[in-house]
């Protein structure tokens, strides 16, 4: 008869035990999901430190390989000397890579099972979502800001006006690269694919951005691609604001509509338009995904 | 929103559900209850649909027709308030590998709006049940499959949901392991009045359960306390050692009607009730009696009396429906 395990019996002499009352969804618990998913990206990125390091290995080596070995030919760009010129570009591309990368832990999350823990919690996909886009706006800024630090060491002019724009603009620019990468990575199911996809996205949008060349005089097919690519948006103003430590402000390229100069603030608001649309694209594609 | 039921009496209530996938059809019209505060168990092969009809209950995939409810929620159209009330452990870890156990718990403590007062104090409630609090620093990678495990269920009962799901929850754990979780699972029905639902393909655990129901191709075969199914099979094996089997065989056949052979190196028979008909065997038989020994039908008896086949050929079996997602 004994096939069932004796039960253990009541033990009074424990603790009370406490039981949390969950609340139901509100727009705290939303903004609490929102946070903590932010935190996990933020604590993952600190432990992570070859991430760091090979993010910023490649922006080192444009900058003093390339941008030294580049200005023997071309003394000077747009008044600066070449390697002022391209530390904006550089910046660009170090942002590029770490809000991708960032972005790419959705698709670790679900390789990993972890996505499931996210997918099944009460709270809105859209959260989730949000907290990895700024999840990724954090590290990028971080690493962007490093970056100014090595920028400095290497001779490009700063101030404080500077770096505080440049903050400003990173953390625009960081939402929307990271959004894009998102809206990538909510259509791909491995990591492989992710990384592939990622290549076939990055080099184009980079080399299409004016971050290594000023984006005029352009054959009209490359014209109306580099009008098109978001990192464009991008390059503009964070060019901008270093030509400006140098008093060159006025010399810096700016991107064109026609005869249109798309003024700084445009090109943010442009940046963040692409930002919003990449996130619905994400959204929908992640709320429609089973867990 | 409906006010909040604390303890409704039936965790939950399945009617008529369904599950069609393009060319499998992996759950075909099932109904069945599950008393708040019970242990549930769904026992059946692999591919019988199990993973399929947890799933639906989860809120994790949706039913092609029926209903269900969980905790007093409808699984469909009351999605998040289901998803308040359970907990979940799936076959494969959901665990963040490269954070410590106790930043794993946090974050579904977080994410499931445990109230910030209470979390610090119910996390380090759970990791004591499962024995992991001393463990609470190390970062999960470091951890056995079995103190995954273990972690996960803790993690389940962070925001202290009213049922909790098991998923195959000793799968590919050594046995030592596996009884330590059955404790925790019985320690959570008795000291927390937690509904506990769990697949399960071993028949042996499924006698843990208070109830259970038999899934075999989609369709529950049977229902009820294993006690009572195995009693429903009927017969129970009787196996007794004499002086003289050969007598004694002719007296069980003469004096109690009864049809015995030897085997294993005993007599062997079945009748209804074996522990009622000892006391007749040594009133009855005129020798000798060393030893009787009394076995229930196992649930395997149970699962051939209702499928006509054994779990493991029913596993085995060809076309079945395999789509766990």
């Amino acid at each position: 008869m004994s096939a069932v395990a004796p039960r253990e019996p009541r033990d009074s002499s424990r603790p009370v035990v406490v039981v949390p009352r969950v609340p139901s969804a509100s727009l705290a618990s939303d903004l609490r999901a929102i946070k903590v998913v932010w935190h996990r990206e933020l604590l993952r990125f600190v432990k992570d430190r070859p991430r760091l390091i090979a993010g910023l290995a490649q922006p080192v080596l444009y900058l003093f390989v390339m941008g030294t070995g580049l200005s023997a030919m071309v003394p000077s760009t747009s008044g600066v000397p070449f390697r002022t010129f391209l530390f904006p570009g550089v910046l660009c591309m170090a942002i590029l890579f770490s809000c991708f990368f960032s972005a790419g832990s959705l698709v670790w999350d679900r390789e990993l099972g972890f996505m499931r823990e996210m997918m099944v919690a009460p709270v809105r996909r859209g959260a989730i979502l949000l907290g990895k886009c700024l999840g990724g706006t954090t590290v990028g800024t971080i690493q962007g800001m490093i970056l100014m630090v090595i920028g400095a060491i290497g001779g490009v002019p700063m101030s404080l006006e500077l770096v505080v724009t440049i903050f400003l603009e990173l953390l625009v620019i960081c939402f929307a690269i990271t959004a894009f990468g998102l809206a990538l990575a909510a259509h791909v199911r491995s990591i492989q694919a992710f990384m592939a996809l990622m290549q076939m996205v990055l080099l184009p949008m980079f080399f299409a951005s004016g971050a290594l060349y000023p984006l005029s005089g352009l054959p009209a097919w490359l014209e109306v691609l580099t009008r098109l690519d978001p990192l464009s948006y991008a390059v503009a103003p964070l060019r901008h604001a270093v030509l400006g430590a140098s008093g060159k402000a006025a010399l810096a390229p700016m991107v064109t509509w026609g005869s249109f100069v798309v003024p700084i603030w445009l090109d943010l608001v442009v940046i963040a338009a692409y930002a919003l649309v990449a996130l619905a694209v994400a959204r929908r594609r992640f709320a429609r995904e089973d867990a | 929103m409906p006010p909040e039921t604390a303890e409704p009496r039936r965790a939950i209530v399945v009617r008529g559900l369904e599950k069609r996938y393009a060319d499998v059809h992996a759950v075909r019209g099932i109904d069945f209850e599950v008393r708040a505060g019970e242990v549930f168990g769904f026992l059946g092969p692999n591919g019988a649909g199990k993973s399929t009809t947890i799933s639906i209950l989860c809120t994790l995939a949706s039913p092609t027709a029926g209903s269900a409810t969980v905790a007093g929620h409808d699984v469909v159209r009351e999605r998040d308030d289901v998803r308040r009330n359970i907990g979940l452990v799936f076959q494969e870890t959901t665990l963040d590998d490269y954070l410590t156990a106790h930043r794993n718990l946090v974050f579904h403590g977080e994410l499931y709006g445990v109230p910030k007062a209470v979390l610090g104090e119910r996390i380090e409630q759970v990791m004591t049940m499962v024995g992991l609090w001393d463990r609470r620093d190390s970062v999960v990678a470091t951890f056995s499959g079995g103190m995954k495990r273990r972690l996960e269920i803790a993690r389940g009962l962070v925001h202290a949901p009213n049922v909790l799901f098991l998923d195959e929850p000793t799968i590919g754990l050594d046995p030592q392991t596996r009884s330590s979780i059955w404790a925790y699972i019985r320690e959570l029905r008795a000291r927390h009045q937690i509904t506990v639902f769990l697949t399960t393909h071993y028949m042996d655990e499924a006698e843990n359960c208070d109830r259970i129901a038999i899934i075999d191709a989609g369709r529950i075969v049977a229902e009820g306390a294993p006690e009572s199914l195995k009693a429903a099979v009927g017969k129970d094996r009787v196996q007794v050692r004499t002086a003289d089997d050969d007598v004694a065989i002719v007296a069980l056949k003469e004096k109690l009607g009864v049809d015995a052979r030897v085997h294993d190196g005993a007599i062997t028979f079945a009748v209804a009730s074996g522990e009622e008909f000892v006391p007749r065997l040594f009133a009855e038989l005129p020798i000798a009696i060393r030893s009787v020994s009394v076995a229930r039908p196992s649930l395997d008896d149970v699962f051939l009396s209702f499928t006509g086949t054994t779990m493991r050929d029913a596993a085995a079996r060809p076309g079945e429906a395999r789509a766990r997602r």
